[in-house]
C-alpha cells in the first residue's frame, strides 16, 4: 500500500514526527513520576512534608502523565501514520492536526500545573477539572474528526483493520468522555459530579475500564495490526481473526467496567454481568494477541537480530497474559480476594508496561527509521538495552505486586484460632514495604530504559539530520 | 490489503469496510450497547438509591426479620417524619443524611488530597470486613456523595464506618504525624492542614450546587436558606484539619443496622 517511503512528502509526516518525540519524552517523565510515588509507599518521608508532592497529588499526575502525554502521543503520532499511510492520501486537514498536537500539550501542561494544586475533580483516571475537561473534548473531537475525514478521503478501497480500532477508540473515547466528565462547577478549580453514589460509581467504572478498553488496547491494537506486519514483511496472519477481534471487543469489551464493583453496593446483577462479559473477552482477545504472534510464523528466526521486533512479540506476549488475567479476577471469588490489593496495580502495570509501553516503542522505532529515512537507529545495541531493561523492569514490578496483592488478601481475611482477625491492618502495611521497595527498583530499571530511548531517538535525528542539512528537524522537541 | 476482496468475511463485512460511514455507525452502536444495558437500569430499579424526591426510591424495600418493610425514613433521614428536624439536631441512627458545613468543607480537603487514591469507602459483605470495619455498605449511605468515594484501594485500611471509632484528638495527632501514632504508616504529614483556613465561598458554593443536582440533589428541605446563609459564621475561623476531622467523624454511623437483616436484596 506505500510504495515509496524514500518520497514522504507525499504524507503529512512533520505532525507525526513531533508526537514521536513527545511521547518519548513524556514515556521518560511519567514513568519517573511513576518511580517517585511508588518509593513515597516504600519510603514516606519522601514526601518530603510538601504538599504538592504527597502521594495523593502525585498519583493522578503519574497516570495522567503514563496515560494521556505518553499514550495520547504515541497513539496520534501512529494514528496519523497509520491512518495516511493505509489509506495513500494526505491528512485531511494538516492545519487540524498541528491544532491537535499544540491543544494536546497545553492540556498535559494544564495538568501537569494543576494536579499539584491539588485541583481534582476526584475521579480516578478523570481527575481533570471542568475547564480542562471542555479542552480535552475539543482537542479529542478535533483529532476524531480529523482522522474520519482522512479515512473518507482514503485511495484505497477498503479500510485498514487499524482505522477500525482507532475509530472505535474515537467514538468510546468521546461517550465515556462527555457522560463521565458531566458535573456542576462550584469555581474554575473545583467541580461535583451531577451523579451520586451508585450511579456515579458504575458510570466511573464504565469510564475507567473503557480507558483500558479502547484507549489503552484498542488504539494499541490498531498500532499492532499495522506494526507488526510492517516490521515482520509479512501480511496479517488471519483477516477473519482480525474481523472477529475487531468486533468482539469493540461490543464486548463495554460491558466489563462493572467487575471493578463486585461486592460493594452496586446491584449484584451488574457486577456478575460484567464479570461474564469479562470471561468470554478472553476469546477475542486471545484471538487477536495469537493473530500477532502467528504473523511471525516463518519469520521467528528473526527475533535473533531484530530488536524492534522484539519488542512487539513481547507486548503481544503480555497483551495475551494481561488478557488472561484480567478475566480471572473479574470473578467474583477471585476478586474477593484481589480487590483493594495490589494484585489489581500489577495487573494494569503488566498492561500498561508489558503491553502498551513495548508496542508502543516498537513502532515508535520502527516509525522513527522511516520518519527520518534511515537504514538503522544511532544505536542497535542500545534498541536491545532498553528491550531488556524493559521486559525485566516489567516483570520485577509485576511479580512485586502479585506477591504483595495476594499476601494483603490472604492476611487481611486471616483467622486465627480463637476465631479473631489475626493480622491489625497496620501489619499487612508493613509487610508490604520490601514488595513497595522491589516494585520502586521494577519501576526504576523500566524508566532507565526509556532515557536510553529517548537517547537513542535523538541521536538518530541529529544524525539523520546532519546527514541531511537539514534544519527543520525537531532534535529537542 | 490487496486480498480482501477474495477473503472477505460476509457480504456486510466488505460493505462495511467500504464505507467510512457504516463503519462510523455500526461501530458508534457497536460501542453504546453495553453501557446502556448496565447504567440505565440504575437510575430506575430498586435498591440503587435513586431517590430525587421519591421518599421510597424507586419501591426499594429492605424488609426486618419477620418479613415486614423496614420504613424508608429508617434508612434515610427525612426531617418532616422524624423527631430531629434539622441537620444540627440530627442524631446518629437517625438515616443517611447530607453533610453538614463543617463536613462538607472537610470533605472537599479528603477530595483535593487525594485520600481516595488510598483509602476505600465501601465495605463488602465479608465475615473479615465486618469484624474489622462494621456492617457492609449500603447504596442509601453514598447517595448524597456527589462524586462518590467509594475508592478502588486500601494502601489504608477501609473508611466507610470510621466515625466515633477513634477521639478527635487522635485523628489531629495522626493527620499531622501519623508515624507518631502508627510507626508503621506510609501515609504522608498532613500537619500543614492546620495552617490553612477553610475556604468558605467555595463550601457555601458546594452546598448550593448539591441542592441543584439533576441527580439525588440535597432536599431544600435540608439545606435550607437559612442553614446556608448560616454556614459561612459557622465555618469562620475552622482549619482545613478541623473540618477534614469533622467529615471522618461523620462517616457511617448514619443508619442503625438491625442484625441479620439483608440491606441489599
Amino acid at each position: 500500500m506505500e510504495a515509496n517511503q524514500a518520497t514522504p512528502v507525499k504524507y503529512d509526516m512533520e505532525v507525526v514526527r513531533w508526537f514521536t518525540i513527545a511521547a518519548a519524552i513524556y514515556a521518560c517523565v511519567g514513568t519517573l513520576i511513576g518511580v517517585y510515588v511508588a518509593s513515597e509507599l516504600a519510603w514516606p518521608f519522601l514526601n518530603f512534608d510538601m504538599e504538592w508532592i504527597t502521594f495523593g497529588r502525585l498519583r493522578p499526575l503519574h497516570t495522567n502523565a503514563v496515560i494521556f502525554a505518553f499514550g495520547g502521543c504515541a497513539l496520534m503520532a501512529t494514528g496519523f501514520y497509520i491512518v495516511q499511510r493505509t489509506g495513500a492520501t494526505k491528512l485531511w486537514s494538516n492545519g487540524l492536526a498541528w491544532a491537535t498536537f499544540v491543544g494536546w500539550n497545553l492540556i498535559i501542561v494544564s495538568a501537569v500545573i494543576t494536579l499539584p494544586l491539588g485541583w481534582t475533580s476526584g475521579k480516578e483516571y478523570a481527575e481533570l477539572e471542568w475547564p480542562i475537561d471542555i479542552a480535552i473534548a475539543i482537542v479529542w473531537l478535533m483529532y476524531g474528526f480529523n482522522y474520519i475525514m482522512t479515512i473518507g478521503i482514503r485511495k484505497t478501497s477498503h479500510i485498514y483493520v487499524s482505522n477500525w480500532f482507532t475509530m472505535g477508540m474515537i467514538v468510546m473515547i468521546t461517550y465515556l468522555h462527555v457522560v463521565n466528565s458531566m458535573a456542576i462547577p462550584v469555581s474554575m478549580t473545583n467541580s461535583f459530579s451531577i451523579y451520586s453514589g451508585v450511579q456515579d460509581a458504575m458510570i466511573q467504572w464504565w469510564w475507567g475500564h473503557n480507558a483500558v478498553g479502547f484507549y489503552l488496547t484498542g488504539g494499541f491494537l490498531a498500532i499492532m495490526y499495522y506494526f507488526v506486519p510492517k516490521q515482520a514483511g509479512r501480511p496479517v496472519f488471519s483477516y477473519r481473526l482480525s474481523v472477529l477481534h475487531f468486533w468482539a471487543l469493540t461490543f464486548g469489551y463495554v460491558w466489563l467496567g462493572a467487575h471493578h464493583l463486585q461486592y460493594t453496593a452496586l446491584p449484584d446483577w451488574t457486577g456478575s454481568l460484567g464479570a461474564a462479559v469479562s470471561l468470554a473477552m478472553i476469546i477475542p482477545s486471545w484471538g487477536g494477541a495469537m493473530n500477532g504472534m502467528m504473523t511471525l510464523s516463518g519469520a521467528w528466526d528473526r527475533l535473533r537480530d531484530d530488536y524492534i521486533l522484539r519488542f512487539l512479540v513481547v507486548a503481544l506476549a503480555f497483551y495475551a497474559m494481561s488478557t488472561f488475567e484480567g478475566p480471572v479476577m473479574s470473578i467474583k471469588t477471585v476478586n474477593a480476594l484481589s480487590h483493594y490489593t495490589d494484585w489489581t496495580v500489577g495487573h494494569v502495570h503488566s498492561g500498561a508496561l508489558g503491553w502498551m509501553a513495548m508496542v508502543a516503542y516498537g513502532a515508535m522505532y520502527h516509525m522513527i527509521k522511516k520518519l527520518w529515512g534511515v537504514e538503522k537507529m544511532y544505536s542497535e545495541g542500545l534498541v536491545n538495552v532498553h528491550f531488556w531493561l524493559a521486559t525485566i523492569g516489567t516483570v520485577v514490578y509485576v511479580v512485586a505486586m502479585w506477591v504483595s496483592g495476594i499476601m494483603q488478601g490472604l492476611m487481611w481475611r486471616d483467622y486465627d484460632e480463637y476465631g479473631t482477625l489475626t493480622y491489625t491492618f497496620v501489619e499487612s502495611v508493613s509487610a508490604m514495604h520490601p514488595y513497595y521497595a522491589m516494585r520502586a527498583i521494577g519501576g526504576l530499571i523500566f524508566n532507565i530504559g526509556t532515557w536510553i530511548a529517548l537517547y537513542n531517538i535523538v541521536m538518530t535525528v541529529r544524525t539523520a539530520s546532519a546527514a541531511r542539512g537539514a534544519s527543520a528537524v525537531p532534535a529537542n522537541a | 490489503m490487496s486480498d480482501h476482496d477474495k477473503i472477505y468475511s460476509t457480504k456486510l463485512q466488505d460493505k462495511t469496510e467500504r464505507s467510512t460511514l457504516l463503519m462510523f455507525v455500526l461501530t458508534a452502536i457497536a460501542v453504546a450497547i453495553g453501557g446502556i444495558v448496565e447504567i440505565v437500569p440504575l437510575f430506575y430499579l430498586p435498591n440503587t438509591a435513586m431517590c430525587q424526591n421519591d421518599p421510597t426510591c424507586n419501591n426499594t424495600q429492605h424488609k426486618d426479620l419477620n418479613g415486614n418493610v423496614i420504613p424508608m425514613d429508617k434508612i434515610i433521614w427525612n426531617p418532616a417524619t422524624s423527631a430531629h428536624k434539622t441537620l444540627d439536631d440530627w442524631q446518629p441512627g437517625d438515616g443517611v443524611r447530607p453533610y453538614k458545613a463543617l463536613e462538607l468543607a472537610g470533605r472537599n480537603v479528603y477530595i483535593r488530597e487525594g485520600c481516595f487514591l488510598c483509602h476505600s469507602q465501601m465495605i463488602r459483605p465479608f465475615r473479615d470486613e465486618k469484624d474489622r470495619y462494621g456492617h457492609y455498605s449500603i447504596a442509601e449511605e453514598s447517595m448524597y456523595d456527589h462524586t462518590y468515594q467509594w475508592g478502588s484501594k486500601r494502601t489504608g485500611p477501609d473508611l466507610a464506618r470510621l466515625a466515633g471509632k477513634y477521639s478527635d484528638e487522635w485523628h489531629r495527632r495522626h493527620l499531622m504525624y501519623p508515624r507518631d501514632v502508627v510507626p508503621e504508616s506510609v501515609m504522608p504529614n498532613y500537619f500543614w492542614l492546620n495552617d490553612k483556613k477553610v475556604d468558605i465561598p467555595e463550601t457555601v458554593e458546594t452546598m448550593k450546587v448539591l441542592t441543584i443536582m439533576p441527580f439525588n440533589p440535597v432536599p431544600k428541605t435540608i439545606y435550607t436558606d437559612e442553614y446556608i446563609a448560616g454556614a459561612a459564621s459557622e465555618l469562620e475561623g475552622k482549619t482545613d484539619l478541623e473540618a477534614l476531622i469533622a467529615y471522618l467523624q461523620s462517616l457511617g454511623n448514619h443508619v442503625k443496622f438491625e442484625e441479620g437483616v439483608n440491606y441489599r436484596d
